[in-house]
């Protein structure tokens, strides 16, 4: 159990910069989810924070430590890789006892860690196996026992559950949840998968090209994104971005999406956009936040009509999608209620969920 | 009446197939008795007595056959059985250290890419050298500071020789073990060392024993350098075969006898470590 704190951590391989002026405080016992499409850098980081990847320049601090030069078995770190990266090579009892015999724990100690770390993950009867012989969702759980064991000051899982199939992976995620509330540690968490990052996190990390895009609790991510990145990042199906013109007169604000479509903007965010007005600016909002046409309960509600193109059902929902000032928009009706492609069909829409883009900057105003 | 109506074709089908699987094992065995005749003929020579060793016709059983040429190779002041444990000393000494100095070389390599792009190619092209080219250069060297006919001078020139084989291909079972195994063995709390010896030289076991086994075979069997760099102190095996070949006449008995001696080591190592042998060959046929 520590703090870990990244200060301008930059990492460049040759003239590639992968990461760029990271800073990060994790706290105690924080279940911390760095998230980004692939080449974002959070993997890089994650490697960093274990050792394994030299800093190019800036500080990591471990606890009180400042741990930049420090090789990766001084950092007392655990560490949950892709593959697993079992030694194939010794029992699965072997495996998680390697890191304690290698620090000089007394025998019946490590027997008696172990043991615990079967218990807790239900590998017991599959200490005197090979890894070999164990199924994906088994070597997973080695791979976690060998880290429990260890007791470290933190935890670092690089894309755990991404060589898992789809249902093992949500029982597995669950897993880790319930395991991290048991054992009390810090844990960083690399994933590309931001259903995995909204589930399992404390505070997720946006990633992007090597940045931090956005630091916040997984609704604040949802709610309150910052930039066009994490608005398009979190959430799914994504956020659709629409082109439009801010209007504003003496009655009000509204944005316009072409033509046909002009919806006023909720009161309480005029003065916000006023500065916009007249200008081109993206205009950001989530599929849940157009459904089907429904009886109003919030004065932000608003109703239009638009020609479906396709469908797509989902059980639950079904997807419908349309074109909007030219490009495809995405609402999420209730499956009754959708319509036919070709035809017309009545949408309500919740304007209190709308974001504002600038185009120019990126950034949700 | 439906089955016996398919039984004619299918019978002949079936004929057909026996008769070329026939066809096919008669030819196999052709070959392996031209293959095996000469291994044949060595223990026949081993066995017969001098006498029938220059009988025309040649002698295909020998009528007596003694164990009489083995003995003599153990007997007398020269104890010429002496030469095969000069070999065995010289070529498990060089597999030895060939083994440790060029697994840490190819690790090296493999990791760090030590030496850069093409120094693996360099390694390699040393083994290209022909020996008889370097053979005399090296025998005027070691007169003149005096390490001829000794025990560590031939198995310098061993280990040079065999170090590149070693490290070719011990980097292509390196590299096959997964870079993330090594780094979780960090993480678990190795030094660079322990991962070395705990992790890589465990996984690359098929590997390792494939190659010393080929160190070992080509230690063992070496010629020129051993012809030119030793003398009368340290002779090994296939010299002392050589000897036989006499100005006045050929020993063929006490040839027959020393060569088979000379194969049972490495009839052993082979027979001990196939499975190793094929999975490490196979292994680097993938990659390297």
């Amino acid at each position: 159990m520590a703090r870990i704190q990244l200060k301008s951590l930059r990492k460049a391989f040759d003239d590639v910069e992968a990461v760029r002026d990271v800073d990060l405080d994790i706290e105690h016992n924080e279940f911390v989810v760095l998230v980004g499409p692939s080449g974002c850098g959070k993997s890089t980081t994650l490697r960093m924070i274990a050792g394994l990847e030299e800093i190019t320049s800036g500080e990591i601090w471990l606890g009180d430590a400042l741990v930049n030069d420090l090789p990766p078995r001084d950092r007392d770190i655990a560490m949950v890789f892709q593959s697993y990266a079992l030694y194939p090579h010794m029992s699965v009892f072997k495996n998680m006892s390697f890191g304690l015999e290698m620090r000089k724990i007394p025998k019946d100690e490590i027997a008696a860690r172990v043991n615990e770390a079967a218990e807790i993950l239900d590998i017991t009867e599959l200490l005197d196996r090979r890894p070999r012989q164990l199924s994906g969702g088994e070597r997973q759980r080695v791979a976690m026992g060998r880290a429990i064991v260890r007791k470290p000051q933190a935890f670092l899982f690089d894309e755990p559950l991404s060589n898992l199939d789809a249902k093992l992976r949500v029982q597995m995620r669950t897993e880790i949840k319930l395991i991290h509330a048991r054992v009390e540690t810090t844990v960083v968490y690399v994933t590309h998968d931001q259903v995995e990052a909204m589930t399992l996190a404390d505070r997720i990390v946006v990633m992007n090209a090597g940045r931090i895009e956005q630091v916040g609790t997984p609704q604040e991510m949802y709610d309150r994104p910052a930039t066009r990145f994490v608005a398009g990042f979190i959430g799914s199906p994504a956020m659709n971005f629409i082109p439009c013109t801010v209007e504003g007169n003496a009655a009000g604000a509204s944005v316009r999406l072409g033509d046909e479509l002009s919806l006023p903007v909720p009161e309480g965010r005029r003065e916000r956009y006023s500065a916009f007005t007249g200008r081109e600016m993206l205009f950001g909002i989530r599929p849940e936040h157009i459904t089907e046409r429904r009886a109003h309960t919030e004065a932000a509600q608003h109703d239009f009509e638009e020609e479906v193109v396709v469908l797509e059902p989902t059980g639950m929902d079904t997807m419908v999608f349309m074109k909007l000032n030219g490009v495809d928009a995405c609402a999420r009706s209730v499956p009754r209620a959708a319509g036919e492609p070709g035809r017309p069909m009545g949408f309500t829409i919740n304007m209190d969920h709308m974001h504002l883009i600038d185009p120019g900057t990126d950034r949700v105003v | 009446m439906n089955a016996a109506r398919r039984s004619g074709p299918r019978g002949s089908m079936v004929r057909r197939r026996n008769m070329i699987q026939a066809a096919r094992y008669a030819g196999a065995l052709f070959i392996t008795l031209i293959v095996a005749f000469p291994i044949y003929w060595l223990f026949l020579m081993a066995f017969k007595s001098a006498d029938e060793v220059y009988a025309v016709p040649p002698v295909y059983f020998p009528a007596e056959p003694s164990l009489g040429s083995f003995a003599s190779l153990f007997r007398g002041a020269s104890f010429d059985a002496q030469t095969l444990i000069n070999s065995l000393i010289i070529a498990t000494s060089t597999t030895v250290i060939a083994m440790v100095l060029g697994t840490m070389c190819a690790y090296s390599m493999a990791r760090f890419r030590t030496g850069g792009h093409n120094f693996a190619i360099w390694i390699m092209s040393q083994r290209m050298l022909p020996p008889i080219a370097i053979v005399f250069p090296l025998f005027l060297a070691f007169a003149f500071i005096d390490i001829l006919d000794t025990f560590p001078s031939i198995i310098v020139v061993y280990v040079a020789f065999n170090l590149p084989f070693v490290i070719w291909m011990m980097r292509g079972y390196i590299e096959d073990v997964p870079v993330a195994i090594e780094e979780s063995a960090l993480v678990d709390g190795c030094t660079r060392w322990q991962v070395l010896y705990k992790i890589i030289v465990p996984m690359s076991r098929a590997g390792i024993f494939a190659t010393a086994v080929f160190t070992f075979l080509f230690t063992w069997n070496e010629f020129v350098f051993a012809l030119v760099l030793t003398n009368n102190h340290i002779v090994t095996y296939p010299v002392q075969v050589t000897g036989y070949f006499a100005a006045q006449q050929t020993y063929w008995n006490s040839v027959g006898a020393m060569s088979i001696l000379g194969t049972i080591p490495v009839f052993f190592a082979v027979i001990f470590f196939q499975r190793y042998l094929v999975r490490g060959i196979s292994m680097g046929a993938i990659k390297g």
